[in-house]
């Protein structure tokens, strides 16, 4: 009775039906339309019907030359710098305190949970939180700014460029900093031991182990954070939209926020809308691109490692065993 | 030279903790003078916007809030129809697709993997005007169908899954489970799944989380005020209905954030080891 032919190799492909299907549908066949929708006149409310134009590439270049598109790409790349470099300096700093073996820091655990805690919430929530909670003239800002004497009179907040900007900014460096601060712990905790032994030994402090053993060897998480950090910094999309709607001046307008204004108000301009998509697609596959190669370099580059070792080896090996023979 | 160490070493413990208390208090501060405003007049608000202690006018803040257009128990209850069901199809089906990855030796197996992580990175975002088109077409729109199914494909779910599977699996019970009769889908449902409880419990809260917060496709297929999630309820806060009743505002704010302070507090460990074992940024 022994069932020895039996393949199980066609559940493979059953199992993954679901998943292949629902990618069909609810990814491909949207990208693919998307895409199609770039190259047509498609627009106006509750339209569907729509005509491919004589030069194809009309919408790509109206949304190239349209100003509040060029501006919404510099505000992504002017909030990712003043949200990104302190998050990822405070996190190093918290992760060198959490991680150092001399100087254990009590309460690590309730830590972590508060400084990761405004990551769960709502965005949406936290977009008119903060909202209100800079209002003018009497919210609890300007009130607690009155009250220590920062300022004489009620400050607008919200409809000063660099102000509005710097409040974006924060919250995502608020939201983002203790996942960030996570993820090089337990980068930390990934590493091999005994790189920290060895320099102890040596006689290194705190800050030149921290330096010269952790910061390169997280080189490749630190990047990683990073680019994903940009990539989501191009999506942003409720807090900008509900902090002051992409305001004061298009100030904080961010890439998908301009895609969503553009197909969604005013005129309707699903085409300039699904060409303004696929440039957003272009630019984020650039930058996953640059990720796959930085994850795939460094195994490339264990690997090299591995086989010269394995080849001193082999090269022992056969001296060894030409020495034997003589 | 010695003491002068230790009291170096006390001096950098005593900034250590000033500035995690003080970063403690950042990520807390902004949540109770919500929560304290939600129980004090408007009057009271305007005259001091902070107050560290609550007030009596939460009934009547709640009045207000319900006279008008937010209903919490609405948007609370259209939330939780469509992130439980976001919840069970993300995990299940991407348990069923680790499972194929790891269990069984198929050809398009490797490739299909790679397929996987070049998913992983196109976000929904930018597919949304199609989407958008192609359930306007179907008349979709109002239907939370559109909103839930498409959790069915979730590459990094299954990355996760597949990474846990890989080293808690022994290929051996599934194996013994076929000599004693079992079929595939029996052998997954009854003796895989329980394996993978703790995998699930993480990528379950971070599903549910993930879609209670999410707002931009909701606002863009749903126009139906009875259909509307918590996120658009929320954002109607925002509008000129309530614009100046503080008070209504901050207690219709704290009604959204309540339930994930629960879930929270209640399952932080998990959340925290889930992040670091990495794989979510949503």
């Amino acid at each position: 009775m022994r069932r020895k032919g039996v393949s199980y190799a066609k559940y493979g492909y059953i199992f993954c039906i679901p998943f292949v299907l629902a990618w069909l549908i609810f990814s491909l066949y949207p990208t693919i339309y998307t895409t199609v929708l770039g190259f047509t006149d498609l627009k106006g409310s509750g339209k569907t019907e729509f005509h491919f134009l004589a030069n194809p590439f009309e919408n790509y270049v109206k949304i190239l030359n349209n100003p509040s598109f060029q501006q919404s790409l510099s505000n992504t790349a002017i909030l990712w710098i003043i949200n990104f470099i302190p998050q990822v300096l405070l996190a190093l700093l918290l992760t060198a305190w959490f991680t150092n073996h001399r100087r254990k820091i009590k309460g690590q655990g309730i830590f972590k949970v508060l400084f990761y805690m405004p990551n769960i919430i709502t965005a949406a929530t936290i977009a008119i939180l903060f909202s209100t909670l800079f209002g003018y003239p009497m919210g609890p800002v300007n009130d607690l700014f009155m009250t220590l004497g920062l300022s004489d009179g009620p400050i607008n907040f919200l409809l000063q460029k660099w102000t509005a900007r710097g409040i974006v900014s924060f919250i995502q460096f608020w939201m983002w900093y203790g996942y960030t601060m996570i993820v090089l712990i337990s980068g930390v905790l990934g590493l091999n031991p005994e790189l920290f032994e060895a320099a102890e030994i040596d006689g290194a402090s705190s800050a030149q182990t921290f330096f010269f053993v952790t910061i390169p060897n997280l080189r490749t998480i630190l990047l990683y954070t990073m680019i994903t950090s940009l990539i989501g910094g191009l999506q942003m999309f409720d807090i900008p939209k509900l902090f002051q709607n992409g305001g004061p001046d298009n100030a904080t307008l961010t890439t998908s926020l301009f895609i969503y204004g553009q197909a969604f108000s005013g005129s309707y301009m699903y085409n300039r809308a699904s060409a303004a998509s696929m440039l957003l697609f272009i630019i984020i596959a650039v930058l996953s691109a640059i990720i796959f190669y930085i994850m795939r370099d460094k195994d490339a580059a264990q690997l090299k490692k591995q086989e010269k070792r394995q080849r001193k080896l082999l090269k022992e090996a056969v001296k060894a065993a030409g020495r034997a023979a003589a | 030279m010695k003491r002068k160490k230790s009291i170096a070493k006390s001096t950098m413990k005593v900034i250590i903790y000033t500035v995690c208390i003080l970063l403690a208090i950042l990520s807390i501060i902004p949540f109770w003078i919500m929560l304290m405003n939600a129980t004090r007049s408007t009057y009271e608000i305007q005259q001091h916007a902070i107050s560290l202690l609550p007030s009596k006018f939460f009934l009547s803040n709640w009045e207000v809030l319900k006279g008008k257009t937010f209903n919490p128990i609405t948007g609370f209850t259209n939330s939780m129809i469509i992130s439980v069901g976001v919840t069970v199809c993300t995990v299940y089906f991407s348990s069923l697709t680790a499972y194929a990855l790891v269990v069984y030796n198929w050809r398009l197996r490797q490739a299909f993997f790679t397929f996987i992580m070049i998913i992983m990175m196109i976000p929904a975002q930018i597919t949304i005007i199609g989407y958008f088109q192609f359930i306007y077409r179907l008349h979709m729109t109002n239907n939370y169908l559109p909103l839930i199914l498409p959790a069915i494909a979730a590459p990094c779910t299954v990355f996760f899954m597949r990474q846990y599977l890989l080293s808690s699996l022994y290929i051996d019970i599934v194996n013994s489970a076929r000599i004693d009769g079992g079929g595939e889908f029996y052998i997954f449902n009854r003796i895989v799944l329980p394996i993978m409880k703790p995998a699930i419990a993480t990528q379950a809260i971070f599903a549910f989380v993930g879609s209670w917060n999410n707002y931009f496709l909701p606002v863009i297929l749903l126009t139906d005020k009875n259909k509307f999630t918590m996120p658009i309820m929320v954002a109607q806060l925002r509008g000129d209905i309530y614009k100046t009743e503080f008070g209504s505002i901050y207690l219709g704010l704290s009604l959204t954030v309540i339930p994930l302070f629960i879930v929270y507090f209640l399952l932080s460990k998990y959340i925290i080891a889930g992040v670091a074992l990495g794989g979510v940024k949503e």
